[in-house]
């Protein structure tokens, strides 16, 4: 358990879940920072990365990495992409876009770096995927993620991680500035 | 709600998801290849009954972008001149499978009907003098994204202008505009303005240069030929004197004023100046936004299996 960490009992409607804190904001900045040294360190020519981020939840990463590059070498291009037209889930479940995507170059050649917080089945990887091929072939896509949960569905592996947290299956994994909490349905501390 | 019918299917939570779906669409639209693989698998038919090529072609352009399968019947190529019967056609085509319906018919109602006989999603592209949702909704979105007010319309001014009593245009957009929040203005003689329309943030004139200088949308109805042809309407002239949008008229307009019509437009009536020479027009915004709306009902009634947020 990492320094800092904390048990809270948190009551929801559904069972009861027990969430315990196993990134602290200082760790989640650190993890950034260390990620945007890696990606700049294998991809020394910074400003042709595209850096996107997914809808929703790895936008913010994504600012966050592209701000870094641009201190430690130059600023990529930074976009966000909503992959919802291209999950092989669409009317299993509700579908609902987030904000219209925005990739601010034609990809052709490019490398991108896509971004988002929690690496889970890879279904949403390779959704994005696809949807970046509609912008462009890209020369090389890149991923990295804040936290790689395990029980992969398809064959798809990060470039770079913030952390490697093993999970259950019905644990909720949530990432944000703040920190990083997984809660576990029913467990006692 | 799996059918989009009425405008009264629309309440304003289900607009707004409808209208942040469309914004997605229009950024496709925009590609060098506007087309995503969202409804790869499923067959939309387009059932006309009645003569639209232009609805005919945006909904099934919105299919397609979808990656939708599409089917197309229209009464004067199938055999309802053989005497089959609308709900034969809607038996036959649905077994042989399709998972939406998009149903235009001269009289009112039939797409409710329709939706007994199957059970695909049905979306009503026009019925008799009733309804015709998707135009109001792409003419919301239009209005909304031109003056950018986010996904309302509260306090906007927008005049309507032409035959409200018969127009299925209009009946929709009225029940839309105000339910977002519009202060509509019905510009009509007054055999043409029917009763019951009256309401919240509604008001009727006949004087059109009155309502000019003020309105932030000047909404144009497409007059129906057959209506002055029988004797329901002032006669070409005399209507364009009195409803007609020309140059004069055009000056009266504030400068941010847009100015939309269903289209397909009768030049020389209702709009008799040339639209290219009128900076405020968005009538090709309204076209292409509606492929945009289209294919967001599309999307939500198939890929969601609702309308709503």
């Amino acid at each position: 358990m990492p320094a800092g960490s904390s048990f809270v009992r948190i009551r929801l409607t559904r069972p009861p879940m027990t969430a315990a804190e196993v990134l602290t904001r200082d760790q989640v900045d650190r993890a950034i920072a260390r990620i945007a040294h890696e990606i700049a360190e294998k991809h020394p020519e910074t400003s042709s990365l595209v850096v996107i981020g997914m809808q929703s939840g790895g936008v913010w990463i994504a600012e966050r990495l592209a701000g870094h590059l641009a201190r430690i070498a130059e600023a990529p291009l930074t976009g966000s992409i909503d992959v919802s037209m291209y999950r092989d889930d669409i009317s299993m479940r509700p579908v609902t876009p987030v904000a219209p995507s925005r990739i601010p170059v034609d990809l052709a050649g490019r490398t991108v770096v896509l971004v988002d917080d929690v690496l889970y089945t890879g279904r949403t990887v390779r959704a994005a995927l696809a949807a970046l091929n509609d912008h462009g072939r890209p020369g090389a896509v890149r991923l990295a993620v804040m936290v790689d949960r395990g029980h992969r569905e398809l064959p798809i592996r990060p470039d770079f991680v913030g952390k490697n947290i093993p999970t259950h299956l019905d644990d909720e994994v949530s990432v944000g500035p703040e920190g990083v909490i997984v809660a576990r349905p029913g467990a006692d501390v | 709600m799996k059918h989009l019918l009425s405008t009264h299917d629309l309440d304003v939570p289900t607009v707004a998801a409808i209208m942040n779906v469309a914004d997605h669409m229009s950024e496709i639209n925009a590609r060098s290849v506007p087309k995503v693989p969202a409804l790869l698998g499923r067959t939309v038919a387009s059932v006309f009954f009645e003569d639209s090529t232009r609805t005919r072609v945006s909904f099934e352009t919105a299919a397609k972008r979808l990656s939708a399968d599409t089917m197309s019947f229209s009464a004067s190529t199938s055999s309802v001149n053989k005497g089959e019967s609308i709900r034969d056609t809607i038996e036959t085509l649905s077994a042989i499978g399709v998972d939406a319906f998009v149903v235009r018919h001269a009289s009112s109602g039939v797409p409710v009907s329709v939706t007994e006989w199957t059970d695909a999603s049905v979306v009503n592209a026009g019925d008799g003098w009733h309804q015709h949702p998707t135009q109001a909704l792409l003419d919301a979105y239009t209005i909304t994204r031109e003056l950018g007010t986010g996904n309302t319309l509260a306090g906007v001014r927008v005049a309507i202008v032409g035959d409200i009593k018969h127009s299925r245009v209009a009946r929709s957009n009225i029940d839309l505009f105000a339910r977002l929040g519009a202060r509509v203005t019905l510009v009509a003689p007054g055999m043409l303005l029917p009763a019951g329309l009256a309401g919240p943030g509604i008001t009727v004139t006949d004087a059109l240069d009155d309502v000019l200088p003020d309105v932030e949308v000047l909404y144009m109805l497409r007059v129906q030929r057959e209506r002055m042809d029988a004797g329901l309407l002032p006669v070409g002239g005399e209507y364009s004197a009195r409803f007609g949008l020309d140059e004069r008229r055009a000056r009266m307009l504030s400068g941010d004023a847009i100015v939309m019509h269903p289209g397909p437009m009768n030049r020389g009536i209702e709009m008799v100046m040339d639209p290219a020479e009128l900076p405020g027009s968005r009538i090709l915004a309204q076209v292409r936004n509606g492929v945009s709306v289209r294919m967001a009902v599309l999307f939500r009634l198939l890929g969601d299996g609702q309308l709503g947020a």
